[in-house]
């Protein structure tokens, strides 16, 4: 446990107790230590090699439905106790109390093991994987104008102690790399990109080519220049594998949050047990994936990442929790509950969001669709929860003709309402893979997230396009 | 604190070596929020937060890194971490920190002490006060999905070894609702917001009306049929707009080849009607600045006048490599190298009032809120099209609401397309301020 010890256990047991001694009902103490790293080649060029560090605590107390924060850098006995004297402050309780906090209930996490840490690789090997991109790119004879490459890690260690005598930390690495490409015709410019990212060390780049990366970014913009305008209105929407995760990220999963549902913000709420998609909808949100960008071993609450089925058979089964909402619904935390880092309160997040694969033939549902089209990559999104009206944009997508797939279209965004989409899902097929790591944002803050589905159709959504 | 923040800037500097130039920027922020639910706090979180970033540059290569502390001990650590930094980094003969250019910065008065004098327990008031408004204004109005107050004081200094001092100090202070509506088993959802320096400034009744009215107009809305129309963007709609406009008219994405504007300086890119305007030296826009991301003075810059682009962006690089000079337009976190930005954008006002322009219109909408813009605009290509909520206009009237359908065009063709500007004009918690704007034809994507 010593890689995940930021401070030593008796000083922790110390602050917990002075932020519990103006009569909280629970403290918790998060300290992170994060190391990050950058690198970006762009125009030729690699312009910038940027190292981070980020290192602090952020103490809570909670008091009757009233939670104190406040975070600190300053990782000394006298920085810890004056945020721990904020945070009990803030929680304004009006009882004093003795509480002697022990931490007897050290859980020892089922960390990821990384073969080679990212900290341990020379910058120049980083920067190395950036020239062979740009320069593939280069050498393929392609109308590429425009590289832009990013490779990046993070190294980030929790310790995590609570007033109910939790001691526990996590190590989490992440990988990432993610090329930009423009093209240029007669048409104008087009874009394309690629990403990739793991919750691995540089071994990511023994599974990943990073040439690969590169050429299919390339590709894609290339693509692009005989693309014609999106059509608008509403018809079939065939999505690709991987290329659909985002959907159900928007048109359900924040929906499906139990901070949410609490305030009934979301069209989800009270309808446990219901049928809400088409019977052979499965959803699952799953924490422990090894290796996928939203996995770790303890959520930033200190619980176990979870397998939590959401939708079963199109049976809304349950929704994720965090350590406050699963309190007041005396329930265990799903070990959704994240934060983007130790200046942020904890709140709702999803982790690994996949449909489960059906049992239909990918081809079969192209061929099945007479007009429409097919998203291969979908680019970021947006929902309201209260009303499930949900849009996300397209980065790859073809018109579908006679049962084929035809001419490449524009940018341009989906539209539909969570709810609705669901019932609305007719085919699932059983190509299931994971999409591109993301960074989802609620409430100002971000975290990584992933994402996968196989190829699905949904019978009807908007496109907006601007051909008519 | 001042005095700290620019003596951490100028030790860091003062270890530069001669043959390098050193930048450190360095910034302190203090901020208070409140949350209130059902009457009471949900949660209260008072925190500081400092952090450095160190910029050196050497032989043309430009290293960086940063550390979310200003400890002595780590200052150092982050300097030689830059350093190792740059040696991997390609020479770029145009790489270099910013020098004194004799540009005066404009004195703005972006600081009042309201922030810091109020007592904690007035800010809760606020956060409890605006929630219990905003549920009293309409019996539609069914819950209140968040409301706080937040408010923050900053304070950035920049140093370097080429002699730039900068030192700046703002407050801020924002209230802001979420909403919830219901009638007849549906719901809709409206936020409301104020803004200031001072907490004097805020306006709770605006606050709870706006989000009332926001979360209500939409209740009973349907989805229009997909058709070519005229829109109207009311200003919420346009600031966010005229801030993706503005992302094209960096000088670094027309130097890399990423800008649909390259090559078109002096051409018409847009209606004779439309002079764009990003100004940070104007008190009024709430991002307003006295120095940029690299200690330089901020100004007035017009990028589009009478429809014909004059201009584009400047940082210290892209002026070097462009052979121009920086228009003070470098901005950046102390945990980001400089990039190029708008800091303050608007259009010039137009004569005549929201009201007597959709007057003018038969048939038409009205959009008031737009979603996944980001998602939905390709700022390179000029496509976009993103999910949109509003209000339809008929015989120059505001009639019944619309929602689940999107706008698009081309960014190229929209700003042809804009034929009236209203006479309003609002800075809005953003680097953009919102006027009406009359689009004559945007497509429509429905039923």
């Amino acid at each position: 446990m010593t890689e995940i010890q930021i401070v030593s256990s008796d000083l922790l047991e110390e602050v917990l107790s002075s932020a519990m001694e103006s009569g909280g009902s629970f403290a918790e103490i998060f300290l992170e230590d994060r190391r990050s790293t950058s690198a970006v080649l762009d125009d030729g060029l690699v312009e910038e090699l940027n190292n981070g560090r980020d290192r602090g605590a952020g103490i809570r107390v909670v008091s009757g439905e009233t939670t104190g924060f406040a975070h600190t850098a300053d990782l000394s006995a006298s920085g810890l106790h004056k945020a721990a004297e904020a945070a009990s402050s803030a929680a304004r309780s009006n009882s004093e109390s003795v509480v002697e906090v022990d931490l007897s209930n050290e859980s020892i996490p089922n960390m990821s093991e990384i073969e080679t840490l990212p900290r341990d690789v020379s910058k120049s090997k980083k920067v190395a994987l950036l020239k062979s991109a740009d320069e593939s790119v280069r050498d393929a004879g392609l109308p590429v104008t425009q590289v832009a490459a990013r490779y990046g890690d993070s190294h980030r260690v929790l310790q995590i102690a609570n007033s109910e005598g939790l001691l526990t930390g996590d190590r989490q690495i992440r990988s990432f790399f993610s090329v930009s490409c423009v093209a240029a015709g007669d048409t104008g410019m087009q874009t394309g990109r690629e990403s990739v990212g793991r919750t691995v060390g540089f071994e990511l780049f023994e599974e990943v080519n990073a040439d690969e990366v590169a050429l299919k970014a390339a590709t894609r913009a290339v693509t692009k220049l005989d693309s014609v305008p999106a059509p608008s209105g509403e018809m079939p929407v065939v999505v690709g594998p991987g290329g659909g995760g985002v959907l159900f990220h928007e048109a359900c999963g924040h929906g499906l949050e139990a901070d949410l549902i609490e305030k009934s913000a979301s069209v989800f709420a009270g309808k446990q047990g219901e049928l809400v998609a088409a019977p052979n909808v499965t959803l699952i949100d799953d924490g422990t994936m090894v290796g996928e960008w939203g996995r770790f071993a303890i959520d930033d609450e200190g619980n176990p990442a979870n397998q939590n089925v959401l939708i079963e058979d199109g049976v809304l089964t349950d929704y994720m929790w965090d350590w406050q909402r699963a309190r007041k619904h005396g329930r265990l935390s799903s070990g959704n509950g994240r934060r983007q880092s130790y200046r942020h309160l904890p709140m709702v997040r999803m982790t690994n969001t996949f449909l489960a694969s059906g049992d239909a033939d990918p081809q079969e549902i192209i061929e099945d669709t007479e007009y429409g089209i097919y998203v291969a990559q979908l680019g970021g999104g947006q929902v309201n929860t209260a009303t499930g009206d949900f849009v996300f944009g397209m980065t790859e997508a073809y018109l579908i003709e006679n049962g084929k797939l035809a001419a490449p279209i524009r940018d341009g965004n989906l539209i539909g309402n969570g709810p609705q989409v669901l019932l609305d899902i007719d085919a699932i097929a059983g190509d299931f893979a994971m999409g591109s790591p993301g960074t989802c944002g609620k409430d100002g803050q971000g975290v990584p997230v992933g994402d996968g589905t196989p190829t699905l159709r949904v019978k009807r959504l908007t496109v907006g396009g601007t051909a008519t | 604190m001042s005095a700290e923040l620019i003596e951490i800037a100028e030790l860091v500097t003062s270890w530069s070596d001669s043959d390098e130039q050193v930048e450190a920027v360095v910034t302190s922020d203090r901020e208070t929020e409140v949350r209130a639910y059902e009457g009471e706090i949900e949660s209260l979180t008072v925190a500081e937060s400092q952090g450095i970033g160190v910029r050196v540059i050497k032989d043309g290569r430009q290293g960086f890194a940063y550390a979310g502390t200003l400890e002595e001990n780590e200052l150092l650590e982050v300097l030689s971490e830059a350093r190792d930094n740059a040696s991997f980094a390609s020479p770029d003969e145009f790489s270099g920190l910013a020098v004194p250019d004799g540009v005066e910065s404009v004195s703005l008065d972006v600081y009042s002490d309201g922030v810091n004098s109020l007592a904690t327990s007035k800010k809760i008031d606020y956060a409890i006060e605006l929630e219990k408004l905003t549920m009293a204004t309409d019996k539609r109005i069914s819950g209140i999905e968040s409301s706080e107050y937040t408010d923050v004081v900053s304070e950035s200094a920049i140093a370097t070894s080429t002699g730039i001092r900068s030192y700046s100090k703002e407050s801020g202070c924002c209230l802001m609702v979420y909403a919830l509506a219901e009638e007849k088993g549906e719901t809709q959802t409206g936020f409301g917001f104020s803004i200031g320096r001072n907490p004097e400034e805020l306006d709770v009744a605006k606050a709870a009306s706006d989000a009332s009215d926001r979360a209500t107009r939409m209740l009973g809305s349907t989805k229009p049929k997909s058709e070519r129309l005229t829109v109207v963007l009311d200003p919420w709609v346009s600031a966010q707009f005229l801030q993706i406009v503005g992302s094209t008219l960096s000088a670094e994405m027309v130097l890399k080849g990423r800008s649909l504007f390259a090559d078109r300086l002096g051409e018409k890119v847009a209606s004779p009607i439309i002079s764009l305007i990003d100004d940070p030296t104007n008190p009024q826009a709430f991002t307003a600045t006295e120095t940029d991301g690299e200690g330089l003075a901020t100004r007035r810059n017009v990028l589009i006048e009478n429809g014909e682009l004059k201009m584009f962006l400047h940082n210290v690089w892209t002026a070097r490599k462009a052979a121009s000079a920086s228009t003070g337009s470098a901005i950046r976190s102390y945990a980001s190298t400089p990039g190029v930005g708008i800091q303050a954008i608007s259009l010039k006002p137009g004569d005549r009032n929201p009201v007597d322009l959709i007057a003018g219109i038969d048939n038409g909408i009205l959009i008031q809120s737009v979603t996944g813009l980001h998602s939905g605009v390709n700022p390179i290509s000029g496509d976009f099209s993103t999910g949109a909520e509003g209000l339809r206009i008929s015989n120059g009237e505001l009639s019944e609401p619309l929602r689940e359908f999107t706008i698009g065009s081309t960014i190229q063709k929209m700003l042809k397309d804009v034929s009236e500007i209203g006479n309003d004009l609002e800075w809005l918690p953003m680097s953009s301020a919102g006027s009406t704007v009359v689009i004559n034809e945007l497509t429509v994507s429905g039923s």
